[in-house]
């Protein structure tokens, strides 16, 4: 249904119409997943797209983020424990940035690299009537669009942010290694207290967060209309809703995923 | 052919067909004529399923169409082929790209065929070695002939034609118009045309609609157009600012 048919309906049963009209998006995209034609091409494009084209700004906050979390990490141990005891601020600056600050900083990035671009794209598309060109031709805008982003997004974050985590620890490292704190200590302590399943969880994050921008960016591109001030509006909107959808999933996936702290 | 019977669509709450009658013969080319924003291209893209209706009954060869699912619709448009008012290019593909895309998707060919195919499709509309441009590097009037050789590619039994000569010189405007005539001597192809360029209305059509309030208010031949007693339809077809129609 276009934004048009919707001028009549209560603001809050468009809230709950839009989140039906996702609904139904996630839905026909997860299926299409696992049904041929795959268009391979444009599947390996949004590939490149989503994942090479991100590490830039992905090394850059990734980087800063370790850094900064490194450094208020020292001050902490510094200023509430004591002389020495920053070297147990390693497993800390790593679990914060494996199951927390990378996945969401990586999302956000993204969203605003990737994800506006893909509502500016589709939405292009589709004021200048070349998603019903698909269907004329035979192509499943879904399948066509939606579900070689929605794929390329979801493999892509979690190894962002896996190549995040890695540089944000690093980066922590050399800020404290910097400072003069005790560097084996430091590594042990950190390989010691920091588990497998505090990176994997930061990656399931990632897997969802992926999955939030390529199905926002694209539902907005398709819905957009009323020429480029609409394809704006869509591109404006991918960015706020993707970007609070991840804050406030974070917070409730943090709760879900089980952590060990027994 | 295609029957089209009581159709009626809204968009937030503007009613943009009412009740719209309309039959469509094998091989026949009917012209759509009506103002801008009365629902001539809403009507074309009810009948590939774009847009389905709020109520009312499209039938193709005595198939009922508007509850057909997605996979059905599918089957049934490889049927269609469609020139968009903008032409409709992918920006990211080639022009030979954009006009074998349909191609792969309705029909086999080998690499070879499909090119060969490209090339005649191109050519059937006056352009030749552009193949490997973009749909940014084209005039207005090159996009228009691209669409339409993407249209025609894949040999489609209906051609629906949303604003043909809209941006083309009179020249190539005319040249269009003897490709659709061509189209329909040559391979039997059932059109509908939708355009305000009555010169092209005239030349073209077996039969005209006028589109007015979401009805067609009146239909016939070119020569019972022209000479209709409807007031509407001859302030329409004269371009003459006074008349019964207010709204423009």
């Amino acid at each position: 249904m276009t934004m048009s048919n919707r001028t009549k309906i209560p603001s809050y049963l468009m809230f709950f119409e839009q989140l039906g009209e996702i609904g139904i998006l996630l839905a026909r995209t997860l299926r299409n997943f696992f049904r041929k034609p795959w268009e391979r091409e444009l599947f390996l494009q949004q590939l490149e797209e989503i994942g090479v084209r991100s590490l830039p700004v992905v090394s850059l906050t990734a980087a800063f983020g370790g850094l900064v979390f490194g450094l208020q990490t020292y001050i902490g141990f510094h200023r509430y424990i004591g002389q020495g005891s920053e070297a147990y601020g390693g497993p800390i600056i790593s679990l914060g940035l494996t199951k927390e600050l990378i996945p969401i900083l990586v999302g956000l990035m993204v969203t605003g690299r990737v994800g506006s671009a893909m509502a500016a794209e589709i939405g292009t598309m589709r004021i200048t009537e070349q998603v019903d060109a698909l269907y004329t031709l035979g192509a499943d805008p879904n399948r066509y669009l939606v579900v070689p982003r929605t794929m390329a997004s979801i493999i892509m974050l979690p190894c962002l942010t896996l190549y995040g985590d890695i540089i944000g620890i690093a980066c922590g490292y050399f800020y404290n290694a910097l400072m003069g704190v005790n560097r084996t200590l430091y590594w042990r302590n950190t390989l010691l207290y920091l588990e497998l399943w505090d990176i994997v969880s930061g990656l399931i994050k990632a897997l969802i967060f992926g999955l939030v921008i390529a199905i926002i960016g694209c539902w907005q591109g398709l819905n957009a209309e009323g020429g480029a001030e609409g394809v704006g509006r869509a591109t404006t909107r991918t960015v706020v809703i993707a970007s609070i959808s991840i804050l406030i999933l974070n917070f409730f996936l943090s709760r879900m995923l089980p952590a060990n702290i027994g | 052919m295609i029957q089209i019977v009581d159709l009626h669509k809204s968009f937030g709450g503007k009613k943009v067909l009412d009740g719209l009658n309309l039959d469509i013969k094998k091989g026949e080319t009917v012209v759509v004529i009506g103002q801008s924003g009365s629902g001539k291209s809403v009507l074309i893209k009810h009948l590939i399923g774009i847009i389905r209706p709020d109520k009312g009954e499209i039938f193709i060869d005595g198939t009922e169409i508007c509850c057909l699912s997605e996979d059905d619709f599918f089957k049934l448009r490889k049927r269609f082929g469609m020139l968009f008012q903008g032409a409709a290019l992918f920006d990211s593909l080639t022009v030979g790209q954009n006009v074998a895309f349909g191609l792969e998707r309705y029909r086999d060919f080998s690499e070879e065929e499909k090119q060969k195919i490209v090339r005649e499709s191109l050519a059937r509309v006056g352009l030749r070695g552009v193949e490997d441009l973009m749909p940014h590097e084209l005039s207005g009037g090159m996009k228009k002939r691209v669409g339409l050789a993407r249209a025609i590619a894949y040999k489609p039994e209906i051609i629906l034609y949303d604003e043909p000569s809209t941006g083309i010189d009179p020249i190539r405007a005319d040249a269009i118009n003897d490709l659709i005539i061509q189209m329909k001597k040559e391979m039997g192809v059932t059109s509908i045309v939708i355009t305000h360029d009555m010169v092209s209305a005239y030349k073209i059509a077996d039969r005209i609609a006028m589109l007015y309030e979401g009805k067609i208010i009146e239909e016939g031949t070119p020569e019972e157009i022209e000479k209709t007693e409807n007031e509407i339809v001859q302030q329409f077809i004269h371009g003459q600012a006074k008349g019964p129609i207010k709204e423009w």
